[in-house]
């Protein structure tokens, strides 16, 4: 079985943290793996590692069948890298940072020319393609950073939390885009901090914690070990947060929790909505608001390490797909 | 692999070509390497000229030499906040996850520094000469004065990158910068001779490399003695490649590994 991107027992130490303690993970070529995990957990460690940008403590890593500490050159010909900071030279035009990127590849001026207008078509930027990078919004500014890393047509694609910080729309967008190169068989490696995006990006996920993968599978398989979903109900009247806590509880059998002016429950299955209409009904509970959703990355983390992960996330009402999105943006972290 | 050496050069100048964007790009620049120089030039000949020399031609021809390397070492202090920047904005891990010579963006912004001092020199000599700024020489002196003023630029822009790449926020790197080279251009003979200030005084400005960089300068186009501050230039010269180049080549190693 040959991988385009293979780690084993990967350690770094930056002073007394371990940001990295014995990973290993695999990605087979053309598949889209992401790694999910809160802010520290260690996940651009591993990508910078991958990306021969920081060489490990201990283990091997190989990318496209190179070892990226001893083949390093060989490495960074067959990768492209967009970190989680949009690495583009904000003083000069979109278009010259990819004129740069392409002629440091070795391509020939014209070349270099035409591969940047294509891909600043692609992506929607040509407009503003004479424009100082610093001018670009920051959807626009990760498209570019994006661009960027692909002129030289990677085998071995890396994203470092390519949408944190980005509007829903700027979201979706870079989301499209990522599918495309996907679909032209790129391998990518993804890291990200939402549940939501690894399980729309990505063939195999493998979830970071404090330097170590807890869980590794398909986004279904990971799903189905936490669970269900979440039920989450707002009563209109404070006083009655109680009583429908103590309703959630039998129907879901399970405890439910109470936090600000809502009551949460987790549920294996979404059938128990009616019988919870019901009881709220005959208990005569005005609902202000009442919504399942799919579990946050806090509740994953709950569910896999018995502990909260590190970044707090609001829960967010899935009931509205820009509910959630809405959700997603207020998580990012600077 | 005889292709490599060409490959590096070849990033090089591509990474020159990236900084020198940036002069044709950012208005900012133009002010910091021709507007400010012409400034101080119009300010000391014009204001003080005259109190310190009797007369502003006198002043303009002791003094322009001397302000051909107050403007050198003022420009030294970009290269460090340019590379603090690149840095901090993730600019160079790009570079470094290319397939390029390792050390190609740090020789490629030297250049695109080097062609900044060579602009600012001739921008500077040009408003010299049209305010009455004689040269006394040749051609070839002052060819060699413009080397020896772009010599010291190297030198000192290892300096700057040596402090870029320690500070960690970029953009304070610059007023550090400010706070040495400030008090390093005034207490040398650039703008008044030596023989006005106090004898403690002047045993400090004769041992401070601008000084013999003036010194020079003067020799070479006004015509006079050559020899002795040329061999002081070349020594501090030396010295301070020796001294910053390598810590700053530690210092970018470290922080791009």
């Amino acid at each position: 079985m040959t991988y385009a991107i293979r780690a084993d027992d990967l350690g770094k130490r930056y002073g007394s943290t371990r940001a990295l303690d014995g990973v290993s993970f695999a990605a087979r070529a053309g598949e889209v793996l992401g790694v999910l995990g809160p802010n520290g957990a260690g996940k651009t460690t591993a990508v910078r590692i991958l990306a021969t940008l920081t060489r490990p403590d201990g283990g091997v890593a190989e990318v496209g069948g190179f070892d990226v500490v001893r083949q390093a050159a060989k490495v960074r010909k067959v990768i492209g890298l967009t970190g989680q900071y949009a690495a583009v030279d904000e003083i000069i035009s979109g278009l010259d940072n990819l004129l740069v990127i392409g002629r440091l590849l070795g391509l020939p001026r014209e070349t270099a020319r035409l591969r940047s207008f294509e891909l600043l078509e692609q992506f929607g930027l040509t407009e503003a393609a004479r424009r100082a990078a610093g001018t670009y919004s920051g959807g626009m500014r990760r498209k570019l950073d994006l661009a960027a890393s692909l002129i030289g047509r990677p085998q071995v694609l890396f994203l470092d939390e390519p949408t944190t910080g980005l509007d829903p729309a700027a979201r979706d967008g870079l989301w499209d885009v990522i599918r495309a190169l996907v679909a032209d068989g790129t391998t990518v490696l993804l890291t990200t901090q939402y549940l939501e995006e690894a399980d729309q990006l990505a063939d195999r996920i493998v979830v970071f914690d404090h330097g170590r993968v807890i869980a590794d599978g398909t986004p279904f398989e990971l799903k189905s070990k936490i669970g269900g979903q979440v039920l989450e109900v707002w009563p209109a009247n404070e006083r009655d947060l109680g009583e429908v806590a103590t309703i959630l509880g039998e129907i879901a059998r399970g405890p439910a929790t109470v936090e600000d002016r809502r009551v949460s429950v987790p549920v294996a299955d979404p059938d128990v909505l009616r019988a919870v209409v019901l009881r709220l009904d005959l208990a005569d509970v005005q609902v202000a608001e009442l919504a399942l959703r799919r579990p946050s990355l806090d509740e994953v983390f709950l569910t896999l390490t018995g502990h909260r992960a590190a970044t707090t996330s609001p829960a967010s009402p899935a009931g509205t797909a820009a509910a959630a999105r809405e959700a997603a943006a207020g998580r990012a972290e600077p | 692999m005889t292709t490599v050496p060409v490959a590096g050069a070849r990033e090089t100048l591509t990474l020159t070509r990236r900084s020198l964007l940036h002069l044709k790009t950012n208005p900012e620049e133009i002010i910091e390497l021709v507007v400010q120089p012409i400034v101080i030039v119009l300010l000391f000949t014009f204001v003080f000229g005259g109190a310190i020399k009797g007369d502003w031609r006198d002043y303009l021809q002791f003094a322009l030499p001397g302000m051909l390397v107050q403007a050198t070492l003022f420009a030294t202090m970009r290269l460090g906040t340019a590379l603090g920047t690149d840095f901090k904005k993730g600019v160079y891990d790009r570079f470094r996850s290319l397939p390029i010579a390792r050390f190609s963006p740090l020789t490629g912004a030297i250049l695109g520094e080097m062609v900044r001092y060579l602009l600012s020199i001739v921008v500077l000599m040009v408003v010299g000469m049209l305010l009455g700024f004689r040269i006394r020489t040749g051609v070839l002196e002052t060819l060699a004065a413009v080397v020896v003023l772009l010599c010291f630029g190297f030198a000192m822009s290892w300096g700057s990158a040596l402090l870029g790449l320690t500070v960690r926020a970029a953009e304070s790197a610059s007023e550090f910068a400010f706070l040495i080279i400030l008090p390093l251009a005034f207490t040398g003979n650039l703008f008044v001779p030596t023989e006005t200030m106090p004898g403690w005084l002047q045993v400090w400005v004769n041992l401070n490399p601008v000084t013999s960089v003036a010194d020079t300068m003067r020799g070479l186009l006004l015509g006079g003695e050559v020899a002795r501050p040329l061999m002081w230039s070349a020594v501090w010269i030396a010295a301070l490649t020796a001294l910053f180049a390598p810590l700053a080549i530690h210092r970018f190693r470290r922080r791009s590994g």
